[in-house]
């Protein structure tokens, strides 16, 4: 493509987004504020997980897109194509061969290597923004540490319906610091977050950056006698027959009936082709 | 049997395909042009060049075709195409003094310097239906007169001689650019001013109009509101002095607002200011409205808690190509985290069920 730069963005906002990065792997989990373009995909659909990817990617980077946990998700595959045409990458659908994986809402299921970069795409970063609407005092709140309010939160969930009632963009302490969204990711990829590879987290229309590098600590904020769970629908996949990973419910007839199949596709693929079936492995086949 | 969801892009290829062929209508309509966009529809392509920050009539005309008049999604094709541009230098500040004005009146002063020139407007216009728009036919030319070539004052000049209406110190101070730096809080006025004039007209008059109703009510008269061309000069480096590069059109109200006076400040008038792109009259005394509230705490006033005083508020929400991308956004899947709702909603009627079973058994 010569009409632009390569991906996308010119040169100098792609310095400016890669300072914010480095600052953002330098103090984990701070929101680092930046100055975020207008992409040519709507604010909420990805722009700041675009932004990073266009500022991280080189020449000879393979990408990987996913949504909900699927490559072939429609809005996956359209910021696929955009990388495809602004910035000639290869792209793959495979985990293992990726080199950077822009995410939303999943953490695959493979674990990822020390050579690999998952860029989240973030719609609100600020963990404190539902109990706290203004950035102001949010800003200040982590300044000084003061997480009372969220505590106070998660306890009040205990003591109304008995359980911490946050199944995704369940918070989490990053490196004893920092409190930070994990993005709407479910809880059962919280304890993945400690994890290898460097993760980077874009809001666009927040203009907000934040990180955490490779081998850090990330935990789930919890109380002794309520500790975190990681939850997941209490069935193996369908298709392939693991037992641990994290599974969509799809109705499959009039009747209502469900089958429960990974929400990682090319996890699932990976491990039918390795010769695992699940309940219904057959009749897919069919 | 379920079959995994595969061919999503083939599925958004045959989508664009057809919204291609819904955008161009009935192949026996003739088909719009550029030149009768921007043209016959300039007050809409107005209103695209004012909030996607790009004087380019053309290319507004451009963006609000193949948006399909939809203006938002117009202004944000124009917005996604600025943001590639390279950025050459600012110009000087605009000179609105010396504006060649269509329309200029006061609503402060029975008359003044330069006159009360209505211009094109609808003000005063019967809002009736013309039929004979429907049927084609030639426009009788209005009359004209020549223009007055002596630069056309400022009202608000007049006043401020007597030291009656609040100073405005001027200040070399280069302003922050909303473009290139992210929004952060408090704020300040030149980033408020660019906020509020590429914000969503609607939003903004929402916001205008609640003080109208006594939300931060500030007692605005229209000092003045114009509209006409001005000149943009650059400094070329080369040459060491500005020179002309091309003009826009441009709205500018200033308000006059009551004020009787705070803690800080004696009693004067105060003013709110609004710049629009292109004729956007609306826009720009909404603008102006909504500035003067915003400057309460610059005039020593109270916050009266009314959302229009609210800068955060305000300024977070004022833009509709984040806010309609992100309201739209819930479109996207979401069957993740639906799927861990549903998981702790199962969860937590079980036990409560449970809970219940248990009472029951007990008593």
């Amino acid at each position: 493509m010569s009409e632009y730069n390569f991906a996308y963005l010119d040169e100098q906002t792609k310095r400016m987004i890669r300072r914010a990065i480095l600052k953002g792997l330098a103090v984990p989990g701070y929101q680092v504020p930046f100055a975020s373009r207008e992409m040519p995909m709507p604010y909420g659909w990805g722009t700041g997980g675009v932004q990073v990817s266009a500022a991280t990617l080189t020449p000879d980077d393979t990408l990987k897109v996913i949504d909900q946990g699927a490559d072939d998700t429609t809005n996956a595959v359209s910021i696929r194509k955009f990388f495809e045409k602004t910035a000639g990458v290869e792209t793959t659908e495979e985990t293992e061969k990726a080199t950077i994986i822009q995410t939303r809402h999943r953490i695959p299921e493979a674990a990822l290597r020390e050579d690999q970069i998952l860029v989240y795409q973030v719609p609100i970063p600020e963990p404190l923004r539902f109990l706290e609407p203004r950035e102001t005092e949010t800003r200040k709140m982590h300044s000084l540490e003061e997480y009372g309010l969220m505590h106070v939160k998660l306890y009040e969930d205990i003591s109304q319906h008995g359980a911490i009632s946050t199944s995704y963009a369940y918070p989490v302490k990053v490196s004893e610091r920092y409190v930070m969204d994990p993005s709407p990711i479910p809880k059962f990829d919280n304890p993945k977050l400690e994890m290898d590879a460097i993760q980077l987290f874009g809001a666009g229309r927040e203009q907000r950056i934040y990180a955490v590098p490779p081998h850090t600590k990330a935990v789930s904020l919890d109380f002794e006698d309520y500790p975190f769970e990681a939850t997941k629908a209490d069935h193996p996949c369908d298709l392939c027959g693991a037992e641990n990973s994290y599974l969509d419910e799809v109705i499959t007839d009039d009747a209502g009936n469900r089958m429960f199949v990974c929400s990682d596709t090319d996890y699932c693929r990976s491990r039918r082709e390795a010769g695992h079936a699940g309940r219904l492995a057959k009749e897919d086949a069919a | 049997m379920y079959v995994a969801v595969k061919g999503g892009e083939k599925a958004i290829e045959n989508a664009h395909a057809w919204l291609a062929e819904e955008r161009r209508g009935a192949i026996d309509v003739a088909e719009l042009s550029l030149a009768q966009i921007r043209e016959q529809l300039s007050l809409a392509v107005n209103r695209v060049m004012a909030e996607g920050s790009l004087f380019d009539p053309d290319l507004a005309a451009l963006a609000i075709k193949q948006a399909r008049g939809d203006l938002i999604e117009a202004i944000f094709l124009i917005r996604a195409y600025r943001t590639t541009l390279p950025r050459f230098g600012y110009s000087v500040p605009v000179e609105t003094g010396k504006m060649a004005c269509d329309r200029r009146i006061s609503a402060t002063f029975k008359d003044a310097p330069g006159g009360q020139v209505l211009g094109p407007t609808f003000d005063y216009t019967h809002r009736l239906l013309d039929f004979k728009l429907a049927a084609e036919g030639e426009v009788a030319s209005a009359p004209e007169a020549l223009p007055r070539t002596n630069p056309t004052p400022h009202i608000t000049e007049f006043l401020t001689g007597e030291g009656i209406i609040q100073d405005e110190p001027p200040s070399d101070a280069t302003p922050g650019d909303l473009t290139r730096e992210p929004m952060e809080f408090p704020s300040n006025r030149p980033l408020r001013l660019q906020s509020l004039t590429r914000g969503d007209e609607g939003f903004v008059l929402g916001m205008a109009y609640s003080t109208q109703r006594g939300y931060a009510r500030n007692h605005a008269f229209v000092g003045e509101l114009r509209i006409g061309k001005v000149e943009v000069q650059m400094d070329i480096p080369e040459l060491g002095f500005a020179i002309d590069i091309g003009e826009i059109e441009l709205t500018e109200c200033e308000t006059v607002n009551q004020f009787k006076g705070s803690k800080t400040e004696p009693p004067q008038f105060t003013r709110g200011y609004g710049l629009v792109f292109g004729q956007s009259e609306r826009k720009s005394i909404a603008m102006a409205l909504v500035d003067r509230a915003l400057r309460w705490k610059e005039l020593g006033e109270d916050n009266m808690g009314a959302p229009a005083q609210d800068e955060e508020f305000v300024l977070s929400h004022a833009d509709n190509i984040q806010a309609t991308g992100f309201l739209e956004h819930i479109k996207l899947p979401h069957y993740v985290d639906f799927q861990s709702e549903l998981e702790l909603v199962r969860k937590l009627r079980r036990e409560a069920e449970e809970r219940v079973t248990m009472k029951e058994a007990a008593e």
